[in-house]
């Protein structure tokens, strides 16, 4: 075993990745000689040379769209966009290139592409560079979106993305970065297809992924000091969600709390409360609640962001309430 | 076309849960056919159809609970091709749901029973009461443990009812029917609250009038045993048989006993349905209707009988036998009873008792004997008929039964 960080954890899963198979690359903003504006591809320049770590202009249409070009080529692409907000200016190669590809060109030309990108509020780098977009991206089909939250699968879904052969987004929580773990020297591939079971519990579902699973796991922790055992359901894939997992967990429970840091309306909180009325209504002893972040351009003061966010406070009183507690 | 509802199966009935049905839709069925199952506190009952035509639509599922006077299928008739809806299905689902939203329907001293003919259905008017706030799990427990929502507290948000809450009660039940009776199976508990409405709704709205009549059954039993010594064992025929014919005849001969009471209005009935009060060895009892018993033979009378104590005691009852009694006859001489002072089962307006025969001294022309004596009642509604009409039944009763040749 060796204690890594979730940084860490993906580099190693970038280096595994070029190591085995040399169509695969990095681009991005920053992220060769910087070594990446998280430090993600610190060193990894001077191990592949520019011609597999490739600085790119500011202009995240540009690179995606490259991206898509590359493996329509046949390359595997890793493309990196520093946060979810700016990967707005390449939705439309997201969204109308990678995703429909296959579908416009009736089935011949696939775009086995993997977007990284950080997402995200709590660091304190406003309303710019904060945002959990990850539910509007799971909006979309043709894509698969992943939400590694634990340092395991920081390490092990890149290359089963990379495997994939549509565009793959892996969304990585920016305050997780630093988070270390116990991982095996071996730690290798992992799916990306199950939500996971993070913490078993009887009496109450938490349905969460990111960021919002460790708070979870945390309010579940002191729950369970009160005599409320709540399940932890992590769902590592927000698309395509995995209804297998949660919904047998809500099944046991029969209630649901979803934790999300994206914005309430229309999230993928939204899709996850649906799916749980439509196949687990009668299972439902009490309305399936939500926490979410808060509808508002994210603050930059540090209180306010914090205010803006799921907090452990708010889940552990909610799920009181919920229990009639 | 006409709309096959939910019928009345008693005047306490509020709801049946749909068990099967017979028909499919396209399917042709003539009036009389049993088309679908229905299970009441009473047990389960065929329904038959009262018209011919066609099965149009179904409305109701098997397993649903509907209130009494929903429509569960539309029959059209032969030369009617268009269908046009009815009036949404007023359908209560699922079954716990039903229980406080139904219960609080005000048991109308004007309900009669037999609402089965589709030309006098009516539509069931639901008060409007706040919705019971339960959850959905909550409610599919206590439509599995048979258990009536309206009688849980809950505990929830806004007084909603949880899983808790159902499990809580439905433990305490338990409890209660283990202490009282066990292995009492819900549906008696169920009859024994229908008893009690229907028995408790008579003496408070009817009033009562009891007369009682000596019968010497001599003549009766010796026809009787003379008869039976001709008939093989399979054919023999019960005492109960020609008291069923002769309180038959009898009403024929004041029909005012024969029928209803119903709005404030008495109404007698031309056909004779006897209903006779079969006990269940379980406890509580059913009174299946003997159609047109005055016109039946004897031997039809036992056959019938026969027939309808085996399927009453198995719980298979058509709809028809248990809503067209225009009167009761209660029969409890073989518990050894002499007399028996019954309550009217509304909207009915009277109830024969019969107790057990019994030699008795008989003063007769001067001269003191011992006679086999059966002591008959009748329980009247003074709001129907006088003592004098009663005095009349039971006079007419007794001359039957000493002419036992011709019943």
């Amino acid at each position: 075993m060796m204690k890594i960080t979730y940084r860490v954890a993906v580099r190693e899963a970038i280096r595994e990745a070029m190591h085995k198979d040399d169509r695969v690359f990095l681009m991005g903003e920053d992220v060769g000689r910087y070594g990446g504006c998280f430090a993600i591809s610190k060193g990894l320049l001077d191990e592949f040379g520019p011609e597999r770590i490739r600085d790119t202009p500011l202009s995240e249409s540009g690179f995606t769209g490259a991206g898509i070009g590359a493996a329509l080529g046949g390359m595997r692409p890793i493309v990196e966009v520093m946060t979810v907000n700016f990967s707005l200016l390449a939705a439309d190669q997201i969204l109308n290139t990678a995703a429909t590809y296959l579908h416009m060109s009736g089935g011949l030309f696939n775009v086995p592409l993997v977007i990284r990108m950080s997402t995200g509020g709590g660091k304190q780098l406003a309303a710019q560079h904060s945002h959990s977009l990850e539910g509007w991206y799971a909006h979309i089909p043709g894509i698969k979106v992943l939400a590694p939250a634990t340092v395991e699968d920081a390490r092990g879904m890149l290359w089963t993305a990379l495997e994939d052969p549509d565009p793959v987004l892996i969304f990585e929580n920016a305050t997780l970065l630093n988070m270390e773990a116990e991982l095996p020297e071996d730690a290798g591939p992992v799916d990306i297809d199950r939500a996971q079971v993070r913490r078993p519990g009887r009496d109450v579902t938490i349905i969460t992924y990111g960021a919002g699973l460790f708070k979870s796991l945390e309010a579940a922790k002191v729950l369970a000091g009160e005599g409320i055992e709540a399940e932890v359901v992590d769902l590592r894939t927000l698309r395509p969600l995995d209804n297998e997992t949660f919904l047998p967990s809500v099944d046991k429970t029969h209630r649901a709390l979803i934790v999300d840091e994206g914005w309430r309306s229309g999230g993928i909180s939204a899709e996850i409360s649906a799916r749980i009325m439509e196949e687990a209504f009668y299972e439902l002893d009490a309305p399936v609640e939500r926490i979410c972040g808060a509808e508002v351009p994210m603050p930059y003061a540090r209180h306010m962001e914090q205010a803006a966010l799921p907090q452990v406070e708010t889940i552990i009183a909610t799920i009181k309430r919920m229990m009639g507690a | 076309m006409s709309e096959f509802i939910m019928p009345s199966l008693g005047a306490d009935m509020e709801t049946g849960i749909l068990v099967e049905w017979n028909v499919e839709p396209g399917d042709r069925v003539k009036r009389g056919d049993i088309i679908a199952v229905v299970e009441t506190d009473k047990g389960v009952i065929e329904i038959e159809v009262f018209e011919d035509g066609v099965v149009d639509e179904i409305l109701v599922q098997p397993g649903e609970e509907v209130a009494v006077g929903t429509v569960m299928a539309i029959i059209r008739s032969e030369e009617v091709t268009a269908a046009k809806k009815p009036p949404a299905v007023e359908a209560v689902r699922p079954k716990p749901s039903t229980g406080p939203v139904i219960k609080q329907a005000p048991a109308g001293p004007e309900e009669k029973p037999s609402l089965v003919q589709p030309a006098e259905a009516r539509p069931l008017i639901l008060p409007t009461k706040k919705r019971l706030k339960a959850s959905p799990l909550a409610r599919k427990l206590a439509a599995e443990l048979g258990i009536d929502l309206g009688t849980v507290p809950g505990t929830g948000p806004d007084g909603a009812i949880n899983q808790a809450d159902v499990e809580r009660v439905a433990q305490a039940q338990k409890a209660t029917e283990k202490a009282a009776k066990p292995a009492a199976a819900e549906f008696r508990v169920g009859m024994r609250q229908a008893i009690a409405a229907a028995m408790a709704r008579s003496n408070r709205e009817i009033p009562h009038y009891y007369l009682e009549k000596r019968i010497d059954m001599s003549r009766a039993l010796q026809w009787l045993e003379a008869e039976n010594r001709r008939r093989s064992v399979k054919e023999r025929l019960l005492p109960a048989v020609l008291l069923i014919k002769a309180v038959a005849l009898a009403l024929g001969d004041v029909p005012e006993l024969n029928g209803y009471w119903i709005d404030d209005q008495h109404q007698p009935r031309k056909e004779i349905h006897i209903g006779f009060a079969i006990s269940l060895r379980q406890g509580g009892l059913v009174t299946p209707a003997i159609h047109h018993a005055d016109l039946k033979s004897l031997d039809e009378l036992m056959a019938t009988l026969d027939d309808l104590i085996t399927r009453t005691r198995a719980g298979r009852l058509r709809s028809s036998e248990m809503t067209d009694a225009t009167i009761t006859l209660t029969h409890l001489g073989d518990l050894g009873v002499e007399k028996v002072y019954g309550v009217i089962y509304p909207p009915q307006v009277a109830l024969v008792g019969l107790g057990k025969i019994t030699e008795a001294p008989w003063a007769e022309n001067g001269l003191l004997g011992v006679r086999p004596v059966l002591t008959a009642t009748l329980a009247a509604d003074h709001r129907a008929t006088d003592g004098r009409q009663g005095a009349k039944f039971l006079e007419a009763f007794n001359h039957y039964l000493q002419e036992p040749d011709k019943l």
